[in-house]
């Protein structure tokens, strides 16, 4: 009981941070959301993280399901809760406190300046992402050729992204 | 352009989570502006960049401040728990299939597999963003920082972005 209350503190705490570090979206916080739950807490090593949110993105809707998955790893449905709603509340609190005030200044240029400012950010964080998860789902030449094939196609293609997923799937299975 | 009733703003929210695979953004602006006409184009643009702005999930964002536009508070919550309801049911379905089955020997190697090819998609997403970035210098140094300190010397989120936030936004002033 105080090792399950103990886990919904950790998972409120790291994913109310991460709430509001996730300039850009989900994506930007992978790297220290890896870093907690394979390095700080030892919560799963980094290929089942790796394959979480894989899950993640397979399922439908937003992509902030790998908090939801890891939640449910850590201390079942309620972590799942607990994890999901701390992802969710800050960021929404943030957004319903400045949502009137960017309508009444959308003709500012300070807008358009932060926007400049917090791509490069949002790209860093995301290619940093890339890099983490690719070394823990390259277990050989099949799985480095699967990632490269699908980073090309989502780049050079219009192929759904659930299609490409569904491609891995089955050549992992195949033995890729 | 027409105001929904909470019951429409929850249905629709729905449909577009439901049906958003790898990515809800073309699907929920189909719904918003040319199905319900809740938004004009330009105003789902103007509110899409706030919602990029702001932390968090940009379509959860959305649903919040498109909810509390026409509804308040309670608007929100029915429309964020409309776009979420049925994906996080599904992702806990594959996430009891996977910790039930995921030793199969097959099945192990199809989650190695997607695994493989949801990180391809993260590899192509990073090059989507930083590759219009390529001839500002500025931004470069920026991208090259952040992946140095986050991949490679794995430093703490917070702190690092209270560094780099303001040094980053005061660069490209």
């Amino acid at each position: 009981m105080v090792a399950l209350v103990n886990d919904l503190l950790e998972l409120a705490k790291l994913y109310g941070q991460l709430s509001v570090l996730a300039v850009g979206g989900v994506q930007s916080v992978i790297p220290e959301m890896q870093r907690q739950v394979v390095t700080v807490h030892h919560w799963m090593p980094a290929e089942e993280f790796a394959a979480l949110f894989a899950l993640g993105q397979a399922a439908p809707g937003p992509n902030l399901l790998v908090a939801t998955l890891v939640g449910a790893r850590v201390a079942g449905l309620p972590g799942a809760a607990v994890a999901t709603l701390s992802m969710l509340v800050p960021s929404s609190l943030l957004i319903l406190g400045v949502a009137s005030a960017w309508h009444r200044f959308r003709d500012h240029a300070w807008r358009r300046r932060l926007q400049a400012g917090l791509v490069p950010l949002t790209a860093g964080l995301v290619i940093a992402a890339s890099i983490l998860l690719v070394r823990s789902t390259t277990t050989g030449a099949g799985t480095a050729l699967v990632t490269a094939a699908t980073a090309a196609a989502l780049v050079a293609t219009r192929a759904h992204p659930v299609l490409l997923l569904a491609a891995g799937a089955v050549l992992g299975v195949l033995g890729a | 352009m027409t105001v929904p009733t909470k019951t429409a703003l929850f249905s629709g929210f729905f449909v577009a989570g439901i049906t958003g695979f790898g990515g809800v953004l073309p699907v929920a602006r189909r719904m918003i502006v040319e199905e319900r006409r809740w938004l004009t184009g330009p105003e789902f643009t103007e509110l899409l960049a706030l919602c990029q702005l702001v932390p968090g999930a940009n379509m959860c964002n959305m649903s919040v401040a498109l909810g509390a536009r026409f509804h308040g508070l309670a608007g929100s919550v029915v429309a964020l728990t409309g776009l979420l309801a049925a994906p996080v049911a599904i992702a806990l379905g594959l996430g009891g299939l996977f910790a039930a089955y995921g030793h199969v020997p097959w099945v192990q190697r199809g989650f190695v597999g997607l695994a493989a090819a949801a990180a391809g998609l993260v590899v192509g997403t990073g090059f989507k963003i930083g590759w219009p970035l390529r001839g500002l210098g500025r931004s470069v140094l920026v991208i090259a920082i952040v992946i140095g300190a986050v991949a490679g010397l794995r430093t703490p989120l917070l702190p690092t972005m209270l560094v780099l936030v303001p040094f980053s936004v005061w660069l490209h002033w």
